[in-house]
This record gives structure tokens, sequence and C-alpha cells, in this order.
């Protein structure tokens, strides 16, 4: 199985930037534990389940992206943790706390903006504001919402209604929505999914940039190999469905703050893509 | 702003390009549109009115012959001759009665407005007339004695457009508020569509005639128009349909990421409503409310005929049955003034409809 010379689970791996370093046991505590969790779908020709007897723990300030085949059941997995989609079977805490509804300490950034229109760049973020810090002066959550839509890049398009701005501006406006609310986690849908390789390089960076202040833990689904190793710390590979489970991970001890250009020049990274490539090739 | 009204009437799709061409700029792209959008609706209304001309020429003739030959069956060879010269003399009592040519309507309209002229005059004078009495019963508490003299058409139409503006309201005011709470709910969605899919196509004489009971029975001793009340409620009723399905149709589809972004940010059911479920319905909401404002119109008339309230309505029908020999040209002129009203009326929904929809996708 492990042809390349990197071994893949939790351990004592050389940091592969900074060899003398050695990655030790992660001590951080728990954010997010998802326990035997199980996805059931009534259909019409009998059940189908989608995920079954899922494990999966998140250390508190992990990054982790989650890749899989098409239809395996990974969106499923993020709106169960989100508590938009009943959870059939187990249980999911996130800071101890178990799932049993949506709300905003779950933060969600949709595929699709999913932006209210006829709202500005400012009232989108402001909406949640609202309802996180309901006992702000109106200043501070004025200042609150214009912070994080300046880091994401648009702090010139503030009074800009959704429906004027470009796709890759209204997903920037939903990172900002999403950190605004200061979550303890950050459920990504394939964020980037839908839009073209430049903006989606872009907004990685803005992504990075913006976590790399807030250490959110966050979990990031994405069809893109290299994304995967770019952002996370982990990388979650799901088998295929019906019954779909975590197949294996792989730990990607890149020194953080990142860049691209070092990544993608590093010798060691061709053999992290290799790896999630054979993985997603069987 | 003004930019933006110009655009979404149409009106600088209209001008546009007459400026072209006049720039010189696509000269022979923008004769093509010129020819499209108004040389031929000018030459297919030319065209209309060639044909009605033409028809109601053949009918005068057919009436005039068999009024030549009744009277030559009858009365001989003398009346007939008779009748043939007053027709041919152009004398108003003996024409036949028959569609009116469009010269006809013209100079119909023109004696109509000479009508409101007139009225117009009389009723200044009669206000000017009665301005003491009136202020002298105003501080004695008594109701201003008012004008009761025949409405000009002008007039008329003033009322139609009221008891419409009315109808239109009260269909807004009751189906946007049914519309949101059955759409929230797919529970109330399932048990009420039985009941609107049946009243829905009910006739307005029937609304009409339902609504009569009640008004009567509920303002026996009341001193309000009850004529007009009638009328502009059933109107309501007719028209709300529209407004009804579509609202609870945006309510209930409103996108899911959207129902998704309102449960993460724990909404309450308030807020949900006012800033997430009304606005994307909007669009939805106003398309029905012009189908509401078309239909409302539509059935006016036909309310205002057979509850013999004011209105254009009712105009129709005293002509009809007045029977005077430019009668019928008046009915003609009602039904074009009744048509480009609905057409305005339309327009202005049309415009509101696209300010509304906040993807400008409405044709
Ligand atoms: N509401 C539902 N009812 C029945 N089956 C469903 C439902 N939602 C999803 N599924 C099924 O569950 C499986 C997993 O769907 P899911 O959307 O989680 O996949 P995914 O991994 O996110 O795929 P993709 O990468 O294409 O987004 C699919 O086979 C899908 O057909
Ligand atoms: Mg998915």
């Amino acid at each position: 199985m492990n042809q390349y010379n990197i071994n893949p689970i939790v351990g004592t791996t050389k940091s592969i930037i900074n060899p003398q370093k050695e990655i030790v046991e992660d001590t951080r505590p728990d954010m997010l534990v998802c326990k035997d969790i199980a996805k059931i779908y009534p259909t019409p020709k009998g059940d189908y389940t989608v995920l079954s007897d899922l494990q999966l723990t998140v250390k508190k300030g992990e990054f982790i992206s989650v890749i899989g085949h098409s239809g395996c059941g990974k969106s499923t997995l993020l709106t169960m943790i989100a508590g938009l989609n009943d959870i059939s079977k187990g249980h999911v805490f996130v800071d101890g706390e178990e799932v049993r509804e949506a709300g905003p300490d779950r933060a969600v950034v949709f595929q699709s903006p999913s932006l209210f229109p006829w709202m500005t760049a400012l009232q989108n973020v402001m909406i949640g504001v609202k309802q996180v810090f309901p006992h702000a002066t109106k200043k501070q959550k004025q200042d609150i919402c214009k912070y994080y839509l300046d880091k994401v890049g648009l702090g010139n398009d503030f009074h800009k209604r959704a429906s004027e701005l470009s796709q890759g501006m209204q997903q920037r406006v939903g990172i900002a929505r999403a950190f605004a609310l200061k979550p303890k986690v950050l459920l990504l849908d394939e964020p980037f999914g839908m839009l073209d390789s430049l903006t989606r390089g872009e907004l990685q960076d803005v992504l990075l940039e913006v976590w790399q202040k807030e250490k959110i833990t966050a979990i990031m689904i994405t069809h893109d190999v290299d994304e995967s190793i770019f952002l996370a710390d982990r990388v979650i590979m799901m088998t295929s469905g019906p019954f779909a489970k975590i197949g294996d991970e792989l730990k990607i001890p890149f020194e953080r703050p990142r860049n691209r250009v070092d990544i993608l020049e590093h010798p060691d990274y061709y053999q992290y893509r290799g790896y999630l490539m054979d993985f997603l090739n069987h | 702003m003004k930019d933006k009204i110009l655009q979404l009437t149409g009106i600088q799709s209209f001008l546009s390009p007459w400026v072209n061409i006049f720039k010189g700029e696509e000269t022979k792209k923008n004769i093509n549109i010129l020819l499209k959008s108004y040389i031929f609706p000018l030459l297919s209304i030319l065209l209309f009115v060639l044909v009605w001309h033409t028809g109601a020429t053949y009918l005068y003739n057919k009436e005039a012959t068999s009024k030549i030959e009744k009277a030559r069956a009858e009365r001989g060879e003398a009346a007939a001759l008779e009748v043939q010269n007053c027709i041919y003399s152009g004398e108003v009592g003996c024409q036949p009665n028959t569609l009116p040519s469009p010269a006809k309507v013209w100079e119909a309209y023109l004696s109509l407005l000479a009508d409101h002229k007139i009225i117009s005059g009389k009723k200044e004078a009669f206000a000017k007339k009665v301005e003491k009495t009136n202020a002298k019963r105003a501080e004695q508490g008594k109701a201003a004695i008012t004008y009761t003299g025949r409405p000009s058409f002008v007039d008329q139409i003033g009322t139609s457009l009221k008891t419409v503006f009315a109808g239109f309201l009260l269909a807004a005011f009751i189906a946007i508020p049914i519309g949101i709470i059955i759409g929230l709910s797919s529970t109330l969605r399932t048990s009420m569509n039985w009941l609107i899919q049946i009243l829905k196509p009910v006739s307005p004489v029937v609304w009409l005639l339902l609504v009569f009971m009640i008004v009567k029975t509920l303002m026996s001793d009341s001193d309000m128009d009850k004529s007009f009340m009638i009328s502009f409620i059933s109107v309501g009723l007719c028209s709300m349909w529209a407004t009804l399905v579509n609202t609870s149709m945006g309510v209930s589809t409103v996108d899911k990421d959207f129902v998704n972004v309102a449960k993460v940010l724990k909404l309450s059911i308030g807020q949900n409503i006012f800033k997430v479920v009304l606005p994307s319905s909007l669009p939805m909401i106003f398309t029905g409310l012009r189908i509401t404002l078309s239909v409302a119109w539509m059935v006016l008339i036909a309310i205002e005929l057979l509850a013999q309230s004011p209105g254009l309505g009712s105009f129709v029908w005293e002509e009809f049955q007045n029977g005077a020999n430019d009668s019928n040209a008046k009915i003609i002129v009602a039904m074009f003034v009744i048509g480009m009203i609905g057409f305005g009326l339309d327009r202005i929904m049309m415009v509101i409809q696209k300010m509304m929809s906040f993807n400008k996708e409405v044709a």
C-alpha cells in the first residue's frame, strides 16, 4: 500500500519542510467528534445507507479537507455536522456538546454563494453578526462586518448589492459572513467549485490568510487534490458509497503560514499528491 | 435613476434606434429594428382599420338595402324611394343601425369629449353657485350639496379606475397574507388547495351575486355607496386568485440555500419571513399582482354592467339600451378606451415588476 515513503497516519513523521523538527502527538483538545454516525435515506426502493459507522475526530484549530468520489456522501456528512440534515444513527459532538440543530457556532460556506441578492454585501454579513452579537453596539457590529469584508478584499464594495457582485466576489462575502460569526467550526462544501482556476487560487489565498489569524477549526470538502494539500493539516479520504466511511487519512505537515509557490516546489509535494490520487483511483 | 426608469419603461429602447439613425450609427441594423418594432405594428393597425372600414361599409349597405326592401314590401315604391333618399342624405334619424365605421367612431369620440367639456362647465358653475351654501352647511354640520347631474364619459373612466384600484388593493390585502401563510406550511397548502382550485374558476357574475347577497344584508341601513362597495369587492374577489397562488408558490419555493442560511443563522420566524421569505418571493408576488390587475380590469367592465354601478361598464350598457344613432359608435369608443387603459395598467405593473425582480429576468 505504501509505495511512497511516508507514513500517512498520525505518528512521528519528519516534517518535510523542516526535517529537524519532529511532529509530536497532537495534544490539542477535540473540537469535533463524529461517533458511529450513519445516514440512511429512505427511498422508494428501500433504505439507502450513504454513510455507516463513520468515525471522525478533529482537533481544535485544525484544518482538515475531505476528498472522495462524487456521490460518496461528503455533503451529507457536512450537513449532518451543520445540523441541516438529520443524523440517522450515532452522535456528533462540537466542543463537547451534541449537535441537534443548525446554529451559528457551525458556520457553513456553501458551494453556491447563497447570499441574499436583495441585500448589500455589508447587510449580508450583518444579518449574521446581529444574531451572534445581539448586545454589541451598532458601531461594533459594523466594525466586525467591515473588518472581515476588508480582509477578503471587498473593502470598497460594502454597499454593492450581492446580485451585482461577480461569483468570486460573492463567495468572498460568503467567507466573510462565515468568519464574522466567530464559529467554533467552519464548514466549507466545495466553496470554490464553481469558480475558474485563477479566482479559485486567489480565494484559497484569501481563505488561508483569514484562517491563519483566527485558527478556527475548519472542515473543507473539495474535489481538488492540490487544494486539499495546500489548505489542510490533514486530508480525509472517504470510501465510495454506499456504506461510505473514512478510508484513509494523510497528514500534511507543511509549515504555516503557507505559500503556494513554496509548497508546489517542495520535493515531497508530489509524493503527497500521488498518494491521494492513488487512493482516488482505486 | 432617470436612466433606469427610461430603460425599464421601454422608452429607451423606443428612442435608441431613432437616435442611432440620426447619428448615422449602424444605419441598416437600426432601420431594421425600426421596421420591426414600429413600422410593421403601425401598418398592422392601419390594416385593421381598413378591414374594419370595409366590413362596416358592407354591413351598412346590407342594412340599408334591407331597410329599403322592407319599406317597399310594406308601404310601396314611393316609401322605398323616400327611405333611400333619407338614408343617402345622411339624415341622422334614418341611418341603418349596424357596426359603425372608423370615421363614425372618431366622431363619437369627439362628441364625447365635447360633452365632457360641457358637463365640467356645468359642474364648475354649480360648484360656484353652492359654494356659500355649502360653507354654511359645513358650519351647521350638514353634508355638502354635490352635483348630481349626468356624469360625462371621462367621469365614468375615473369612476372605473377608482373601482378597479380599490378592488386591486382589496385583492392584494387578502391574497398576499393568505398566500404567505399557506406558502409556509405544506399541510395548509394541501388542505386549501381544493378550495382554491374550486373557487378560482368561478365566474365574475357569480361572485357579484354572492357579494350582493352579503353586502345587501350587512349594509342594509348604512348610507355608504352600496353599488361601489359591491362592485369593488366582487372585482377584488375575482382577481385575487393569481396573487394568492403566486404568493404561496413563491413562498414555498424559496431557494433551499436561503432556507439553510436562515437555519444556520437561527433567524426567528419574523426575521425569516421579512428578511428572507418575502424578499425572495417578491418577484413572484408582483407577477401575480400584474395578472390580478389585468383580470380586475377585465372583469370590472362586466361587473359594472351587471351591478348598475357607475363606470365604463354601465356606460356601455346604457348606450346599448339607449339605441340612439351614435350609441354603437360610443360603445366602440369605450371598447378602445378600455383596451388602452388595460394596456397602460399592464405596462405600469410591468415596470414595477421589473424593479422588484433582483435578477432582471422578467420578460
Ligand atoms: N435527500 C436525499 N434522498 C435520497 N438520497 C440522497 C439524498 N441526498 C443525497 N442522496 C444520495 O446520497 C449520496 C451522497 O450524496 P452527497 O450529496 O452527500 O454526495 P457528495 O459526496 O457530496 O457528492 P458530490 O461530490 O457530487 O457533491 C448520493 O448517492 C445521493 O444520491
Ligand atoms: Mg456535495
